[in-house]
């Protein structure tokens, strides 16, 4: 089976196209696409992709198509290239095939957090997943336990919303006098929240957690790693420390976590999240017992 | 916001194949504590209601005749009874096993073994209830 798409001498209209699933668009292979690419990062097996095309479904939905209102998933097929991510994938489908085709992405290098979806059953960040290491073909979805916005769009305001709960930012009016304003940290300190600082806000903790999506209230793990990330940063009072910690201990904060380990597997930056969430429900424990 | 969609939970059981080690800990651990729970209670009903004559005819108690006795030997004759008594080891034995992992990820102990702690305990849960048969199925017949 070696057909792929041969690209559309004009550009796509803005309008979907008649034949969503490709099916006219088949055509010899290109004689060019099949000189390149040998996989070697990756666990498939080589022979299986080079020169091929993967097929990708993509959840489609949009209220203002009549056809888009109730979701469903297209097909493309997508030429392979060696290196090809799940990102890179959507976006030669949207390019070259539907440009209504509609998802976040900026940076492609794992640090604007954009672009998590829901790819064959876990959250996965689009431009750090190889399309060669997954299993085909490739469901990709939007973020569960999030409104669909549109496409793979989901609404994050709910998301920001519980990371700004807990107030992420250092909170420090006490500054060193003189010219350098900067507030040094110990190294073993910076050593101790390094983890915790590489949240990209991504969202895939959230959307994975089983919790969360019974729990709208829940803070959730990125939103306890970041006050995790301020409460073990020693540049800060001890009075601020039980300010956050008494943020976390409430009703919908730290206790809600059953130890899933759901969101540590699926952070795209290898947060140890539940390790983090443990830490501070032992801290706020200790904050609460004082026998001497 | 104009309009969105919403996908409910249909990510969560139906997707049961894809859940991870801790999720079927937790499901697990959730489950075994309310059959401990569940039985406790029956537990509780079936002696207190077997005890009744416990205080009566001492002749009855010492030929073996008497309530408490008749019970508890009806029950264990049954071999349905000797099925669900390795049920119960099993689950209790699951229980303990996970119980004390999670102590340990409540601990910060071991979190990176996690996945393998849970499935230590599945093994040995099962070896001990293999091992428990011959036990609690000793001189009953179907
Ligand atoms: C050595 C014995 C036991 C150990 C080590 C143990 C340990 C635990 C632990 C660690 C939890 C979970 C707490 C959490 O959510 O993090 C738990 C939950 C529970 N246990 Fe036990 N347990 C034991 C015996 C029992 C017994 C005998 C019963 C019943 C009579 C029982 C009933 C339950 C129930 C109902 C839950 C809550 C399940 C839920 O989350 O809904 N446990 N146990
Ligand atoms: S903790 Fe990890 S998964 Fe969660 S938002 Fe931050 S980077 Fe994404
Ligand atoms: S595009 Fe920025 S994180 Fe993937």
């Amino acid at each position: 089976m070696s057909t792929q798409q041969q690209e559309p001498e004009q550009p796509e209209s803005q309008e979907t196209p008649k034949d969503p699933e490709m099916k006219g668009a088949e055509s010899p292979v290109d004689e060019k696409e099949k000189e390149t690419g040998e996989i070697d990062q990756t666990t498939a097996d080589e022979t299986e992709l080079e020169g091929e095309t993967v097929l990708i479904k993509v959840f489609r939905y949009d209220p203002e198509v009549a056809d888009k209102q109730e979701p469903r998933f297209d097909e493309f097929h997508v030429p392979f290239e060696k290196g090809m991510t799940v990102l890179d994938a959507v976006m030669y489908a949207r390019d070259h095939y539907d440009s209504s085709l509609t998802f976040r992405h900026s940076c492609r290098q794992a640090v604007c957090g954009s672009d998590a979806f829901f790819v064959n059953g876990k959250q996965r960040l689009g431009c750090k997943t190889q399309m060669a290491d997954l299993e085909h073909p490739v469901r990709i979805e939007p973020l569960p336990h999030q409104e669909v916005v549109k496409d793979l769009v989901v609404d994050m305001d709910h998301f920001y919303d519980q990371m700004h709960t807990v107030e992420p930012y250092l909170q420090q009016d006490d500054l060193p006098t003189g010219d350098l304003e900067e507030q040094r940290q110990s190294r073993e300190n910076r050593e101790k929240i390094k983890m915790s600082t590489r949240c990209i806000w991504c969202g895939a903790c959230m959307s994975s957690c089983n919790i969360a999506a019974g729990d709208n209230e829940y803070l959730g793990p990125a939103a306890i790693n970041k006050a995790y990330r301020f409460a073990m940063d020693d540049r800060e009072d001890e009075e601020v420390k039980e300010h956050r910690l008494r943020i976390i201990e409430q009703e919908h904060g730290v206790w809600r976590c059953q130890t899933q380990f759901s969101c540590t597997e699926v952070c795209p930056k290898d947060i140890p999240l539940t390790e983090h969430i443990q830490e501070l429900k032992r801290e706020a424990v200790k904050k609460n017992l004082k026998f001497w | 916001m104009s309009q969105s969609y919403n996908r409910g939970l249909i990510e969560d059981f139906g997707r049961w194949k894809e859940f991870s080690a801790g999720m079927w800990a937790w499901i697990f651990h959730k489950f075994t504590g309310w059959m401990l729970i569940g039985y406790l209670f029956t537990h509780i009903a079936v002696l207190s209601t077997a005890v009744g004559a416990a205080s009566g005819d001492a002749s009855l108690v010492a030929s073996g005749d008497d309530i408490y006795t008749t019970t508890i030997q009806g029950l264990e004759s049954l071999f349905i009874v000797r099925v669900l008594e390795v049920g119960l080891l099993a689950v209790a034995v699951f229980h303990i096993l996970n119980g004390l992992r999670l102590l340990m990820v409540d601990l910060g102990v071991g979190l990176d073994a996690q996945d393998k702690s849970f499935y230590a305990s599945l093994v040995l849960t099962a070896i001990i209830t293999v091992a428990s048969v011959p036990t609690f199925l000793d001189g009953v017949t179907l």
